[in-house]
């Protein structure tokens, strides 16, 4: 098949053998997810007291769960329990395994902290392998990764996943933009991967510095990590020449590498021999047939080191069975729409505003009137954080009210490990909601 | 020998400087002087007036952010060197002027200086038996 781009690009999609997971017939998938499902039950029964103590609550034994459709009767994992369980308590691996450690910010300061032995280091790198092939990679292509290099999943993730397939990684990790602009332009680089607000925040300096990347022979970009729009999609494949994929993950579950899109570009494949997904009523927890709308619900069927059953990930979309045009067999979900909760994302980093909280409370003692306002502009998403005055944080020295400002800023730098810009209000001038209160207006049109 | 002074936060928006100084008229009470510290967001509009419990309720009544601090207030003849004196008597006490403003007097031919320092106590324990006139609350408003 031959895709054409913006510009004078061209590829054409391959069989790759390493997709050939996503290819399966469904029959022969149900039961590799059952016989998984068996094992993940009974190694978490054996290796968690959390999962232990759920299972034996449910009123189930190991021994209860024979196939895929019983996965309905064990309990949730939610967020809070893996940071409950912080840091090493719902690994099912001894240390001795884990080969690596990888952690996201937390609701309340402390992270939460994932973990992989060799195993699961392989299944990532293969999963990530099989988006790259879905986006129409192959060995020969060049990819610049520009997710961050470090605690978070992004970087490691695309890095190995990018090698198993045989591509030249460049390990660029993010910021410094002229460079990246650079290394696109000299190492002739054909696929980039990082957050689609700091592709933007590429494109817009790739004009400044008058560099075309219509004219590079960039071809894929993947995207991740934050929520982005077909609006977005559409701008930057025109912009840039290029396809823009959207890959889907979360760090609980394994980071990216979950799903990922294929050429057609029609909803986001969910790798369904390692993740199961389901589709549930997010009140009710009650299991949604497909094609209804609902909160997304992931298993993990083969990882060791750290399974999740049944993590509840608040994002809310849909399960399509219906078959792709790729041929591909897994099931897809629609892009994500919204949460059922309040965390946002920004910059690749979830943020709850009870993280904002916190940091306020650190500082006054009592919690402030505050708001959250978010931007993007030049690509760039900023956070400003609005904080009101009042008359036990009011000085009449500009250098106590600088002081102030730097150390909400430093202690909600600390929690959630982004920079944000804080301003300070007049008192009883943000507005006040009644009931659910909004404390978080977002005004970057996602 | 120390002055009351308010402070009140202002955002740095059309309108927002004459809402206080709009509570104050309604009041009726008139500021001596005042001086406006201002960043690219925010001010600080520091006033001296003749009540300021008055003020300050009338103020905080409508809502705003009120700080009290203690000032001095000096006097100086209102001729070339006036301030530049005063500076250096400050300077040799050993103690750091946080901000300061000025204005003149009407009547006769002096200045008035207000100083903010970190301790206003410590700033008048240092500066008694220099060569400066100190202000009081009831010199200053009696004119």
């Amino acid at each position: 098949m031959v895709l054409s781009f913006p510009g004078n690009k061209t590829m054409t999609a391959r069989f790759h053998p390493a997709s050939s997971p996503d290819f399966v017939p469904a029959s022969q998938l149900r039961d590799l997810q059952s016989q998984r499902l068996r094992a993940v039950v009974r190694r978490v029964y054996d290796h968690t007291d959390l999962y232990r103590k759920r299972i034996d609550e449910a009123g189930l034994r190991p021994e209860c769960i024979k196939s895929i459709d019983d996965i309905v009767r064990l309990p949730f994992t939610v967020k809070t329990d893996l940071r409950d369980t912080y840091p090493f308590g719902l690994f099912a691996s001894s240390m001795d395994e884990i080969v690596r450690l990888h952690a996201s910010s937390g609701t309340t300061g402390k992270p939460i902290v994932v973990a992989y032995n060799r195993h699961d280091v392989d299944v990532w790198a293969e999963v990530i392998q099989r988006a790259l092939v879905s986006f129409g990679l192959h060995e020969g292509d060049i990819l610049q990764n520009s997710y961050g290099y470090g605690l978070f999943t992004g970087g490691l993730g695309l890095h190995y996943g990018g090698e198993r397939l045989g591509a030249t990684v460049i390990p660029t990790s993010g910021g410094n933009t002229d460079r990246q602009i650079m290394i696109m332009k000299d190492f002739g680089v054909s696929a980039i991967s990082c957050t689609p607000s700091y592709f933007l925040h590429i494109l817009d300096r790739a004009k400044e510095i008058g560099v075309d990347l219509r004219a590079l022979p960039l071809r894929a970009g993947i995207f991740g990590a934050e929520p982005w729009t077909d609006a977005m999609r559409q701008h930057i494949e025109q912009a840039a020449g290029i396809k823009a994929y959207d890959i889907y993950g979360l760090t609980e579950i394994i980071g990216p590498g979950v799903g990922a899109e294929c050429h057609c570009q029609n909803g986001i494949h969910i790798f369904e021999d390692h993740f199961y997904p389901e589709i549930i009523d997010p009140h009710t927890g009650q299991p949604l047939p497909d094609g209804e709308t609902g909160e997304l619900v992931l298993t993990t069927l083969s990882k060791q080191a750290m399974p999740i059953l049944r993590f509840r990930t608040r994002d809310v979309t849909s399960l399509v069975r219906e078959p792709c045009p790729c041929g591909r067999t897994v099931r897809r979900i629609r892009r994500i729409s919204h949460r059922t909760d309040d965390m946002f994302i920004i910059r690749g980093c979830n943020v709850f505003p009870s993280q904002i909280e916190t940091a306020l409370l650190e500082v006054e003692g009592a919690l402030p009137h505050y708001r959250i306002i978010l931007t993007r502009s030049k690509g760039l998403d900023r956070m400003e954080v609005q904080i009101e005055v009042n008359a036990q944080t009011f000085s009449d020295r500009i250098g106590a009210m600088e002081e102030l400002q730097a150390r909400f800023a430093k202690h909600i730098e600390h929690i959630i490990g982004l920079h944000v810009a804080v301003t300070l209000a007049e008192p009883r001038t943000l507005p006040r909601s009644e009931g659910k209160l909004c404390r978080v207006t977002d005004q970057r049109n996602l | 020998m120390k002055i009351r002074q308010l402070s009140v936060f202002v955002e740095n928006k059309p309108g927002r400087l004459r809402a206080p100084c709009e509570t104050l008229a309604k009041a009726g009470i008139n500021i001596i002087t005042l001086s406006l510290a201002d960043t690219h967001l925010y001010g600080i509009l520091r006033m001296i007036v003749p009540d300021w419990q008055q003020a300050k309720e009338a103020l905080e009544r409508a809502g705003f952010v009120v700080n009290v601090a203690e000032v001095l207030a000096i006097e100086v003849p209102d001729h070339p060197s006036g301030l530049a004196d005063v500076l250096r008597v400050i300077e040799q006490a050993g103690i750091n002027v946080e901000y300061m403003y000025a204005f003149s007097e009407r009547r006769n031919d002096k200045a008035m200086l207000v100083f903010r320092f970190q301790n206003a106590d410590v700033a008048v324990a240092a500066l008694t038996g220099c060569d400066l006139k100190l202000v009081s609350n009831l010199e200053l408003f009696a004119h």
